[in-house]
């Protein structure tokens, strides 16, 4: 099935017993002149012969065989907004005309669209083959190349993903802030580190579309959301495969490049293999041969990158290679939470996902397992921050990271009930990112307002005696 | 000045979607919904490349008819017309062509011009052709019953040029 046909053709029986629903319908026909004619009639449907009748209208010349199109059409208007409940449906069919004046349609084919049934977002996910085909023989009607457009700035944005960046600041300013609470800190160094990280992760996030479109994942996904399903630049034309490859290839450089100019300057062996497995997990996420996301090793991988390689990597870079056991136990609520972004994220595009191969956790486990594992995995995230206080590896404000915990539950409830409802499901995504955003912040607070103590009033501690 | 009948031009001006017939090139008529929107001489839509073989059917054929008949999308106004004339597509740069008929289309649906700033989050909704329709014969049912004989309204050049034997269908003499 071509999932971006877009025009949905309808059984034309289901389509006789939804236009029964409609108070008239619009009977159309082409007259010999060539134009088209509409005019509304009231039809009376008959499910069981599969039929739709009405009486001709006065004053106009109507066929007496051939075929003809009834259509149903329908909206809610919505003062000061424009309207919703958008549906229209049409059928065609031969027609019979008696002596009464009656004309019988008998469909034999129908389309059409209602938003209850296939939300807007979908219907125009579906409809991006067509926009391809379109802007085709446009350009060839015009002799140039029409593309779709974006300014560079939201194209940018929208390519990288730009706004899941905090995936990576996080870890490495805590990783930063865990170090120079301990001495070790090199303003140069440091903002080096953030934007070689950045680099990064950008390079990662165009890596998986690139090989996401390849593998197919992201053409077969219909469902995609602010948060989930690619950035679809390629998919709408925005980007050619070639850009963003040149995208990677350049944030990859930047990337590797600043990890070879940082380890020149503090070298280390955990410096070097943090660096050369990052790079291998960043890339092998999606690329073959490795394809970890599409192994169910995705949510493994992103938590160990954005959890203890980005924090211990920041931290090495710092410290000139030795590692406090702080920057590791403060990596692993950070390794859960951003592992459960991809997570949730993955519950939208399960559908998709299960149609390319892609066998998620997600698309493997039930949805009862889904959110148990959730359920386990952020309990576990908060339960480490309290118990590393109580062992006082981590400073007492760490303990504020539980203040998110409402945000947990509010994803959990969502879970249940939007479960399978994409788009219901953007604002639970959107919950689940910020509880990431917050405890990472909490955590960096927690570092800096010991950096602060330390300054101010020395001797002072803000672990448990 | 425009021949049309004012009452079908106040139609035009207060649907809030009117459904759109083409011919495709087997013949059949595809019917669209679509919001009307009147610039004083024709009738003007826009439709998405998204949506766009509506636009491919009026390339190879212009004919084209208008119905505004739902009460609900006509706010409340029972009267009826059909619309029947010619189309074109204008689709030169479908990233800014149709953005002249923005206010028009905004009058009707304002939640658009929200949606147009989040314009990188719909990118292929704003890539877009506008659509002129060229009246040329207009049936109108005052009372809106439809079974009932239409008044009949014809472009002047056309009955000039053209006289047909019947403007209600076209049907030439």
């Amino acid at each position: 099935m071509d999932v971006r046909s877009g025009l949905r053709s309808i059984d034309a029986r289901l389509a006789l017993t939804k236009l029964a629903g409609y108070p008239f319908a619009l009977a159309t026909w082409v007259g010999e002149d060539g134009y088209p004619l509409s005019v509304a009639v009231d039809v009376t449907v008959d499910t069981n012969s599969g039929t739709a009748s009405f009486v001709v209208p006065g004053g106009l010349v109507m066929p007496s065989a051939g075929e003809m199109s009834l259509t149903g059409s329908h909206i809610r208007p919505q003062p000061g907004v424009g309207y919703d409940e958008r549906r229209h449906v049409t059928l065609w069919g031969g027609l019979d005309r008696d002596r009464a004046g009656w004309i019988t349609v008998r469909p034999t084919a129908a389309w059409g669209w209602d938003e209850s049934e296939e939300p807007f977002p979908e219907y125009v996910e579906r409809s991006v083959g067509q926009s391809r085909r379109y802007l085709g023989q446009l350009s060839s009607e015009l002799g140039r190349t029409v593309r779709p457009r974006l300014s560079a700035g939201w194209l940018f944005l929208r390519a990288t993903r730009l706004p899941f960046l905090s995936a990576a600041i996080v870890p490495v300013t805590i990783g930063i802030a865990i170090a120079a609470v301990g001495g070790l800190f090199d303003p140069l160094t440091a903002l080096l580190t953030i934007i070689g990280a950045a680099s990064a992760h950008l390079a990662f996030n165009v890596a998986n579309d690139i090989f996401d479109t390849r593998l197919g994942a992201d053409e077969l996904n219909v469902n995609p959301t602010q948060y989930s399903g690619g950035s679809r630049v390629i998919q709408y034309g925005l980007v050619s495969m070639r850009g963003m490859q040149g995208l990677l290839v350049l944030f990859l450089a930047l990337a590797v490049s600043i990890g070879l100019l940082l380890f020149a300057l503090s070298p280390s062996t955990q410096l070097l293999v943090i660096g050369v497995l990052g790079v291998i997990l960043g890339v092998g996420y999606t690329a073959p041969p490795l394809k970890l996301v599409y192994r169910g090793l995705g949510e493994l991988t992103i938590a160990v990158g954005f959890g203890p390689l980005m924090l211990l990597g920041a931290y090495v870079v710092q410290s000139g290679g030795p590692i406090d056991v702080a920057a590791v136990v403060a990596s692993l609520p950070v390794a859960i939470l951003v592992a459960l972004i991809l997570y949730v994220n993955e519950v939208p595009d399960r559908p998709g996902d299960s149609r390319a191969g892609k066998r998620t956790l997600v698309v493997r486990f039930s949805r009862g397992t889904v959110i148990a594992l959730y359920d386990v995995a952020i309990v576990a995230a908060f339960a480490i921050i309290i118990i590393g206080v109580v062992l006082r590896v981590l400073p007492l404000p760490a303990l504020l990271a539980v203040l998110a915990a409402p945000l947990a539950l509010r994803v959990h409830r969502g879970l249940n009930v939007s479960y399978d409802q994409p788009y219901a499901l953007m604002a639970v995504m959107a919950t689940n990112i910020r509880i990431h955003l917050v405890v990472g912040l909490v955590l960096l607070g927690t570092y800096l307002s010991v950096l602060l103590v330390q300054a101010l009033a020395p001797g002072r501690s803000l672990f448990l005696p | 000045m425009s021949w049309l009948p004012p009452a079908v031009i106040g139609l035009i001006d207060i649907a809030l979607v009117a459904e759109v017939s083409v011919v495709r090139s087997d013949g059949r008529p595809m019917t669209y919904p679509l919001i009307p929107m009147w610039d004083g001489e024709r009738v003007l839509m826009t439709s998405s490349i998204l949506f766009s073989r509506k636009l491919e059917h009026i390339k190879k054929d212009h004919r084209v008819c208008l119905s505004l008949s739902d009460p609900v999308a006509l706010q409340g106004r029972q009267d009826r017309a059909t619309i029947i004339g010619d189309a074109a597509v204008i689709d030169g740069d479908p990233h800014v062509d149709w953005e002249r008929v923005l206010p028009l289309w905004a009058a009707k649906e304002p939640v658009i011009l929200q949606l147009l700033k989040s314009r990188v989050a719909f990118p292929l909704f704003f890539e877009r052709a506008v659509i002129e329709v060229t009246p040329r014969r207009v049936l109108y049912w005052p009372d809106g019953d439809a079974s009932a004989e239409p008044q009949t309204s014809v472009e002047p050049a056309t009955a000039l040029a053209a006289p047909v034997a019947d403007a209600r269908t076209g049907v030439p003499a």
